[in-house]
């Protein structure tokens, strides 16, 4: 005894067929799982705000900014460590006081922070490239070529960023001499941190092209006749994508993070181009001496910088993540 | 009294966007000692059946109407607390996978032991005693040595006993079997029916068996249910079910199950269930680019010789050769296959087979012998233009329809890579235009060129991977399980279409499969292997009829009988 008519089942599998399509590459955007997900999660959508508008502030220094701290003309010493406008002594022009050189803060901030970014995110993307390369390689060919690479590896992971930061340091003001110091810091730093985190995206990589290169689209790919360089970068390489992108936004923060200690220490940027932890660095000497405002608000600008950022990655790990939905 | 009743039961799953019914309107009953089968293809929400009666629904689906009855005591609306106590003491599972429903790091002993105490009221001797008991009653030899090991020194089969030792614990009413055999070989498979059968039976316990596999309920089942997209399309004894099929739906499920008695020349009445999205266009062979300059050298005797083949995979590496170990995948086998037939492999996993395909492909180097395509060694070329004009002439259709294809491409893009690799068309127009042939004619349509694989279902994909393998205009095609993966109809579908291209484009074929009715229904020559051997080589018909080789003989004989099937096939056609 039939329980459902067949015309009722062909009525069904044609709606079935009529899901209504997304609208156009944005459209698809807004339907997708990622989006939803990131409108659910409050924090999320407050810390992509946050990013956003520090981002706009620091790429927009030249034009918001109330004073250029590099125009050496409009600086007067006379002003040097007002305090911010709601002290006593203060001064309507410096709304978060100045540094030492009578450098508008807040205007140091927004500068501070586009260096530290542009720092952090030329790292970031020389340390993915190297380590994207690096990992496809090794994954894909495996045997002695995997082997070398990832001792190589292994072993930059026992010099913390810090100490190869250093020495890169020490060997550049060697060869090429302080006077240059000032154009050369910058490309030191993004040399160190390079050196530092390309690891992490070679392992990621490695461990998802040895999961890709067994699956059968790679072997149709190689029963076709492709040669192996196409095949890792047109094949394997866009489904390893995910993972690096996570590590990405993490390591920017810890990019920005590690270069701001640099900094502090010295061996980043010089006082002359001053990034976040420049600005830490100045304003830790008068600390003691109760012009807290020097170091307080660039910390506080880095700190809220990186915790956007963290946050942000934070999601976008979970939320690419099959095993934790 | 029905031991299990299920009324008019609708299952929901609340998404983001919509509500989807997995399951409605759904009546069944089971009465003790007998079998009930429920079969459907995947989708047809018949695993959804078990887990609402079994309280265990994934999140975040739930029974929105309809009851359960067990004993005539409603359960489903039970709080989770005694849906517990419930599960295991009075409704015990059979899961599909052997390997991941036992726990690897405890003795089977203590699982048992574990389980019976929880729900029975024994001591820790009688617990075991009954323990032994179980394992004697499903036909583990030697239960009390065996008792103490651990769930990996047990084989398959093994493993899947130890299941139903632990589902019958607590002597439960009912018994849910959600793909008892799926993840078994075919002779595996037959003794544990014939093992659930006869418990069932002895024991008066109800079954509920859930499969997707029409021989399974052809052979241990009373009644069954078909399960078509979340509603019951037929319902009654089997016998009557399967011999004479009230409703379009099994009818055309049944018409296309492979079978092994009798070869047919193309599945009758297979489009019920996914119509290829456009009708399969005509292209004229002759003068299409598809059949046009196929710049072969022709070959005189064989298109493919095998000979002494060898294959040894290296298992532990050492410095010391005497202390390497190898495992012989393909030991010394030699076949050949002539132009135009098609030549089956068959054997249980493990035995070879695919390795072998991965050996002529030139995806795995052999450790010895030989391979001669079109009178040329493949071993030995070395000239890479000559091994890219060998890779054109030949072509493979993968297993997995998921993972063969590169999601992050479009479709087009997937089936002109190689037409552009090869540099078989002379513009960019002309390749559009043979992607959208192709697509055409695989039954696809033109527009399927513009999505992304995850947008098809499996027999489509199937369908994009030989677009694929075509795409390079091969003379020879090897397909490696290329069905197995699919449910039966899709089967049918794609089984006929590699038939409809082997006929036009005069392919020579290499037909991989576990499943010996598949290969029936596609090879004219078959060779069975086994642990890396080649047993026998025979005809299609001679090797059903008349099997030489011990192996071949046994394999046959543990299919699962089709008698029901086939007179119902006889019927329709």
């Amino acid at each position: 005894m039939p329980y459902v008519s067949n015309e009722e089942i062909k009525v069904q599998v044609q709606n079935q067929s009529e899901q209504d399509p997304p609208k156009g590459r944005f459209g698809a955007l807004l339907d997708s799982d990622l989006f939803h997900s990131f409108m659910r999660s409050k924090v999320t959508v407050a810390a992509a705000f946050g990013t956003i508008v520090l981002f706009l502030l620091s790429f927009l220094a030249p034009w918001i900014a109330p004073h250029d701290p590099f125009d050496l003309a409009s600086l007067s010493i006379m002003d040097a460590r007002m305090p911010p406008v709601w002290m006593e002594y203060s001064d309507a022009r410096f709304i978060l006081g100045t540094d030492d050189q009578g450098r508008d803060l807040l205007s140091g901030i927004f500068y501070g922070m586009r260096i530290s970014l542009i720092v952090g995110f030329c790292s970031v993307i020389a340390a993915a490239i190297l380590g994207i390369t690096l990992g496809l390689v090794a994954g894909y060919m495996g045997g002695r070529v995997d082997a070398v690479i990832m001792r190589i590896a292994d072993i930059q992971l026992t010099f913390p960023a810090i100490l190869i930061a250093l020495l890169v340091d020490g060997a550049a003001r060697g060869l090429v001499g302080s006077i240059d110091r000032e154009v050369f810091s910058f490309y030191i730093l993004i040399f160190s941190l390079t050196l530092s985190f390309w690891v992490q995206y070679a392992r990621t990589v490695r461990g998802s092209t040895m999961v890709e290169k067994n699956k059968e689209y790679v072997q149709a790919a190689r029963v076709i006749g492709i040669p192996s360089i196409i095949i890792m970068v047109r094949h394997i390489l866009p489904n390893v994508t995910g993972p690096v992108l996570v590590i990405a936004t993490i390591n920017l923060a810890l990019a920005i993070v590690t270069e701001a200690t640099l900094s502090f220490l010295g061996v980043g940027m010089p006082p002359t181009q001053p990034s976040l932890g420049t600005l830490i660095a100045v304003g830790n000497d008068f600390l003691y001496s109760g012009e807290w405002w020097i170091a307080i608000f660039p910390g506080f600008a880095l700190a809220l910088l990186v915790l956007n950022v963290n946050l942000l990655g934070d999601w976008l790990r979970d939320a690419l993540n099959p095993k934790l939905r | 009294m029905s031991v299990l009743e299920i009324n008019d039961l609708r299952v929901e799953f609340p998404g983001r966007k919509s509500v989807f019914v997995a399951v409605q309107g759904v009546n069944l009953q089971v009465e003790a000692g007998k079998i009930l089968g429920v079969v459907g293809e995947s989708g047809a929400g018949k695993s959804t059946v078990g887990n609402a009666v079994i309280g265990l629904l994934q999140e975040p689906g739930r029974v929105a109407e309809g009851e359960v009855y067990l004993h005539g005591q409603r359960i489903d609306n039970l709080p989770d607390k005694q849906k517990r106590l419930m599960r295991g003491r009075r409704i015990g599972m059979i899961f599909q996978d052997p390997l991941t429903s036992l726990d690897p790091l405890q003795t089977v002993e203590s699982q048992l032991v574990e389980t019976i105490r929880t729900h029975l009221p024994l001591s820790m001797t009688e617990a075991r005693d009954r323990a032994v008991e179980l394992l004697d009653a499903v036909g583990i030899p030697d239960p009390r040595e065996r008792i103490r090991q651990y769930p990996h020194q047990f084989s398959g089969g093994m493993r899947q006993r130890v299941v139903i030792a632990l589902a019958l614990c607590a002597e439960p009413e009912l018994v849910i079997a959600d793909e008892p055999t799926t993840a078994l070989d075919v002779s595996i498979q037959a003794q544990i029916l014939e093992l659930m059968k006869k418990l069932c039976a002895e024991r008066n316990v109800a079954m509920l068996v859930i499969t997707h596999d029409m021989g399974v309920i052809a052979d241990i089942t009373d009644h069954v249910a078909v399960m078509y997209q979340g509603k019951l399309v037929e319902y009654g004894e089997t016998e009557q079910v399967l011999g004479a099929p009230q409703h379009a739906y099994t009818q055309s499920l049944i018409s296309a199950v492979p079978r092994p008695d009798i070869k047919v020349e193309r599945f009758p009445m297979v489009n019920y269930i996914e119509a290829a999205e456009a009708p399969q266009k005509h292209i004229d062979i002759s003068t299409h680019w598809l059949g046009k300059t196929r710049d072969y050298q022709p070959v005189s005797g064989p298109l493919l010789k095998v000979r002494d083949l060898d294959m040894r995979f290296e298992i532990r590496g050492s410095v010391i050769p005497s202390r390497r170990r190898y495992f012989d995948a393909v030991k010394k086998v030699s076949f050949d296959i002539h132009q135009g037939e098609t030549f089956g492999l068959v054997g249980e996993s493990g035995s070879g087979k695919s390795t072998i395909a991965r050996l002529i492909t030139g995806l795995y180097d052999p450790s010895g012998g030989s391979i001669l395509f079109a009178d040329q060694e493949l071993t030995s070329l070395q000239d890479r233009k000559a091994v890219l004009a060998m890779r054109r002439q030949m072509q493979m259709i993968f297993q997995d329809p998921y993972s063969s294809l590169n999601a992050r491409m479009r479709v087009r893009d997937i089936i002109a890579e190689p037409i552009k690799f090869h540099k078989l068309a002379s513009s960019n127009d002309e390749v559009r235009q043979i992607v959208a042939d192709l697509l055409d004619h695989v039954g696809l349509g033109t527009a399927a060129g513009a999505k992304f694989p995850h947008e098809f279902s499996g027999g489509q994909r199937q369908r994009i991977s030989i677009a694929r393998a075509l795409a390079t205009r091969p003379r020879f095609l090897i397909c490696d399980e290329p069905t197995s993966a699919l449910d039966v109809s899709i089967q049918a579908q794609i089984l006929n279409l590699l038939k409809d291209l082997q006929e036009e484009l005069g392919l020579t074929m290499l037909f991989i499969s576990h499943d010996l009715a598949v290969i029936r229904q596609m090879c004219n020559r078959i060779g069975v292997m086994r642990y890396g051997e080649l047993c026998e080589i025979a005809d299609c018909d001679a090797l059903y009829e008349t099997p030489q080789h011990e192996y071949t003989q046994q394999l046959l004989s543990l299919m699962p009988s089709m008698e029901l099937l086939s007179r119902a096939n006889l019927e329709s056609m």
